[in-house]
């Protein structure tokens, strides 16, 4: 017999792509282990001041 | 898990083992109240990897302010005492002990059923790239390095600075494709994509950090790419705004008078050499593949494209080349932000599907303390003023706010914070809401819409209704717009405070409804985005009703031969099809429209019109997937002759004729055909790279054959630029001309001519034609009756609108509704299928709950209704009826509102005359109490 899936799911890198795909699992019933290489998640994103073309602060 | 990496991952998809490498912290994080005391007593100064290497921070830090988790770590490259064994100043001074020197590396086994593997990108490092003198010359900076520069939380605090003696440039330079579109030096062909929008970006934005706003910027380029939604506007506003856009590659650097700035060499579109100097140089440059990336690669078993990017196929663009281990972000190919959220929904959208049987059996749930009852105690008013770093600081007095915020009625507590949104002031908040018995709290900082919700988590955390929180934007409507007259601007803050005090003393708690969720999607549209959302949903294992107007699904793709990434698109499309048809949650109706929809995210009903009969259904979410068409040209001859074609219409021709190749000598193309000009100023994104592909095509047929393609500019973005490469090698020949003199196409007699400019010779060329291919513009299918439906917006140009164009990229603004394809901007087949699946795990987070709660910002009945019906008219939800009701043995009428309809807007509260309708959390005493605050002069 086939085995049951594990309904957990690893994200590896805590950026802005990483995050909103955690977000998105955590959201829709699954557990997310959500690793980053880093001491803090945000990645690149949090580097930026603004963002184009609205200009909206990246924090 | 932080400062973490995978190491090794064995099983396979379903059953993952995966063994994390945990390095040590030192410092234990559930002690650590980050005060910041450590990093103050440190002694050990690092460069700033945060800030680019530009400023210093301490061998104990926190990575940036607002960083989550908010703890500190220790680098044990840089301390004193991990290195020489001297030292601890760290832990003599920790208030809370927190300092963990003993703490040591460890391995962490999971298992997973699914990876998503989003390491994400490096900038590209510009010293081997000699001639730019970075390194050499100081005031030569990355636009890494620049972006910081430019930051509030940079090393200057955003005061616009050069490096070499910190005087403000007043002349700069951006120099584009550093790192990128570049096979002799640097290796990485492929464009990076995003830096023509972020140079335009900062160019702009340097406007704005300059005291007085004087300020010289210059753009060289080779091609600017603002291929992406709303980004060609962008890119025209900059050049109305007096930003230079030079269309050459500067060959040499100098340094400046003194050693400061630069002087650039270059050469003029007219052959002429150029010096010309400038006080600050940035190198745009581009994105690679980090080298953690290739470890982790290595780690998980999956393999990279040439470029160092994660394999994938443009059918599955998410689909590692190992099962159930998914990529995203700028690791599956340079791109931005948008882009990287969408697919990162698309991932997350594949594992659940992968997963889809286990779903809820690991979730746990967030549980809150009981509400504390506030309802019938005195207000005890917390004000937290926020300084956003220096947003608010610089321009309002925060201390003047605080002072005066304690002489308001019912203020028990003000406190003043860097960032209120800080995870750790969440926990100051919360704490002090216990503490002080706080009931009604006033955070003076930016924007409900961004930050409401933080705050109201924070309140239900602290065991108070979430809806006793007031914020005062003293940042956006106040800091951004009056930077250049501080005492007024405190005043304002002064006077936004006292207005939000006098109203949450009458907030009142609310209660959140729920609403059950039918677990059924709606699709409207049958091309690829639309079936490949049908699929992803219901392979989650939600019925999905899947809604085609014409008589067959597969829409544009039909006359797709093939991807960007060369794969055939026919077997794969007819493929989609049949899992489609045979789909057991999958119902396809061709010939159908949706007729009439309402009802709100959870619970939609509507009726859809099947080839000329009625049927109701009912929804919980749907996805448009309406489509977009190539346009008929209105110029160059089209229609005029049979060799005037457009993409569609060669390709349908070299389908059915592929020996006409060989029988001609001559092709020209002409792009940008009904895009980037007045009447549709966007760029329609697949039409360079179709061109390139058609020309490969052409030429691969025949190979003597002469292709001209006239272009405006190349914008084979990403991965497509190797296309455009191989093109050029292949002889096929690119003249750019300009919207003001653009090509002229002539028939004499039998023969086609067309007369192009050159820019090189500056010269008309007359270039005889056997076809000339039109790249018309895509425009979207008209979709007013959808945006009516469901009060969803599109943009001027017709395109679908996206709850936020960064990070709700596929959401619509009305709750509930997802976009996807086409229909939300000119895409290639790729990020069709990206999108599609994207939207479909959106909406299957909606359709993952069985039930939901809504907002509690809802109209309300009052006793003083008389059942006038004056809002049923207003009300644009449809939220509001008028009933007939029993009262004292005799029938009155009386309005009935619907709080799954209602979006609290207000126009009902503001037509009725007679206060027999209002919206809680706005109503009318505590809109007056707001207004007579406004009225009353700050003492």
């Amino acid at each position: 017999m086939k085995q049951d899936p594990c309904g957990s799911v690893l994200v590896v890198g805590g950026g802005v792509a990483g995050m909103q795909a955690a977000l998105d699992l955590a959201d829709s019933g699954y557990r997310v282990h959500l690793v980053e290489r880093t001491a803090a998640i945000g990645g690149a994103m949090a580097q930026l001041d603004k963002t184009f073309p609205t200009n909206d602060c990246a924090m | 898990m932080t400062l973490s990496e995978v190491v090794h991952v064995s099983g396979s998809l379903g059953n993952f083992q995966v063994t994390i490498r945990q390095k040590p912290r030192y410092v234990d994080m559930e002690k650590c109240i980050a005060c910041g005391l450590c990093a103050e007593k440190c002694p050990k100064k690092v460069d700033d990897p945060f800030n680019a290497g530009m400023g210093k921070r301490k061998a104990a830090y926190i990575p940036y302010g607002q960083a989550v988790p908010l703890k500190y770590a220790i680098d044990p490259q840089h301390c004193i005492y991990l290195t020489r064994g001297k030292c601890r100043a760290c832990e003599k001074f920790c208030p809370t002990g927190a300092i963990h020197f003993e703490d040591t590396e460890r391995t962490v086994t999971v298992t997973v059923g699914a990876v998503i593997a989003a390491p994400g990108f490096e900038a590209f490092h510009p010293q081997g790239l000699d001639v730019y003198g970075y390194g050499r010359l100081r005031d030569v900076v990355t636009s890494m390095e620049y972006e910081r520069l430019l930051a509030s939380n940079g090393p200057h605090m955003g005061h616009l600075v050069r490096p070499s003696d910190h005087e403000e440039p007043k002349k700069i330079a951006w120099i584009q494709c550093v790192g990128s579109r570049n096979i002799n030096r640097c290796d990485n062909p492929y464009c990076s994509s995003v830096c023509c929008m972020y140079a335009i970006k900062q160019a702009l934005v340097t406007a704005e950090h300059l005291s007085g706003g004087d300020v010289e910027q210059a753009i060289f380029y080779m091609d600017i790419r603002s291929h992406g939604k709303e980004f060609e506007r962008y890119y025209e506003s900059a050049k109305e705004k007096g930003v230079r856009f030079i269309q050459a590659r500067p060959h040499s650097l100098f340094p400046g008078d003194k050693g400061k700035g630069a002087v650039l060499e270059y050469v003029s579109r007219d052959g002429r050499p150029v010096r010309e100097a400038f006080d600050m140089v940035v190198l745009s440059v581009g994105l690679q593949a980090p080298r953690t990336a290739q470890e982790l690669a290595q780690a998980l078993g999956i393999q990279l494209n040439e470029s160092g990017f994660a394999r994938t196929s443009a059918f599955e663009p998410v689909t590692a080349t190992h099962p159930g281990i998914f990529v995203t972000g700028a690791f599956q190919s340079p791109k931005d932000i948008p882009q990287a959220v969408t697919e990162a929904s698309t991932a997350a959208c594949e594992a659940a599907r992968a997963l889809a049987p286990a779903r809820g059996s690991q979730a746990r749930e967030k549980t809150y303390p009981v509400e504390r009852d506030v309802r019938h105690q005195e207000p005890v008013i917390g004000v937290f003023v926020c300084s956003c770093g220096i947003n608010i600081a610089n321009t309002v007095d925060v201390q003047a706010v605080v002072e005066y915020a304690h002489t308001l009625p019912h203020v028990a507590l003000v406190e003043n914070n860097l960032f209120t949104c800080s995870a750790d002031t969440q926990n100051l908040i919360a704490q002090k809401i216990k503490e002080h018995g706080l009931n009604r709290i006033v955070i003076a900082a930016c924007t409900p819409r961004t930050h409401e919700p933080l705050f109201q988590d924070t309140l239900r955390e602290a065991g108070i209704n979430p809806y006793l929180v007031e914020m005062a934007n003293i940042r956006n409507q106040n800091a951004w717009v009056h930077q250049q007259d501080r005492e007024k601007a405190t005043e304002k803050a002064k006077d936004q405070v006292r207005m939000a005090v006098a109203k949450v003393a009458l907030n009142e708690p609310l209660e959140r409804l729920k609403v059950n969720v039918i677990q059924q999607a709606l699709v409207i549209g049958g091309g690829i985005a639309g079936m490949n959302a049908a699929l992803a949903l219901a392979d989650q294992g939600f019925p999905v009703i899947l809604v085609e107007k014409s008589d067959r699904l597969g829409g544009n793709a039909w006359k797709l031969p093939t991807a960007d990434t060369g794969e055939p698109v026919q077997p794969q499309l007819e493929a989609t099809i049949r899992k489609v048809n045979a789909h057991p949650h999958i119902t396809v109706h061709t010939r159908a429209t949706l007729a009439q929809a309402s009802g709100s995210v959870g619970n939609f009903q509507g009726i859809l019109d099947v080839d000329g009969t009625q049927q109701e259904i009912r929804f919980g979410a749907a996805v448009l997937a309406t489509g977009a068409r190539e346009s008929q040209p209105v110029e160059y001859l089209y229609g005029q002759d049979p060799r005037i074609l457009t993409h569609q219409q060669l390709d349908e021709m070299l389908q059915k004729r592929p020996e006409a190749p060989a029988q001609a000598r001559s092709v020209v193309f002409i792009q940008c055909v009904g895009s980037r000009e007045p009447q549709r100023p966007y760029c329609s994104r697949v039409c360079c790279t179709h061109t390139v592909k058609a020309a490969l095509r052409l030429k691969e047929a025949n190979p003597d054959l002469d292709i001209y393609v006239l272009y405006r500019d190349m914008r084979t973005y990403g991965e497509r630029e190797r296309l455009y490469q191989e093109a050029r090698r292949r002889g096929v020949l690119f003249i750019q001309y300009s919207l003001e003199d653009k090509p002229q196409v002539e028939k004499n007699g039998q023969d086609l001519c067309v007369t192009v400019t050159d820019p090189i010779l500056g010269r008309p060329l007359k270039i005889p034609a056997d076809y000339l291919v039109l790249a018309a513009a895509m425009e979207p299918n008209p979709a007013q009756d959808l945006v009516e439906m469901f009060k969803c917006g599109t943009n001027e140009d017709g395109f679908f609108t996206e709850a936020h164009p960064k990070l709700r990229p596929v959401d619509l603004s009305v709750d509930g509704l997802f976009v996807a394809g086409l229909c939300h901007y000119p895409k290639p087949l790729d990020e069709s299928i990206a999108q599609a699946k994207a939207a479909a795990g959106r909406a299957g987070v909606v359709l993952a709950q069985d039930e939901m709660r809504l907002d509690a910002i809802k109209s309300f009945v009052t006793d003083k209704c008389d059942g006038c019906a004056l809002c049923v008219d207003v009300c644009p939800y449809q939220a509001i009826r008028l009933e007939s009701v029993e009262e004292g043995g005799r029938a009155v009428r009386r309005i009935a509102t619907d709080p799954a309809l209602c979006k609290g807007c207000g126009l009902c509260a503001a037509t009725c005359p007679k206060g027999g309708v209002m919206v809680h959390g706005f109503t009318l005493n505590q809109l007056e109490a707001q207004v007579e605050a406004a009225l009353a002069k700050a003492v």
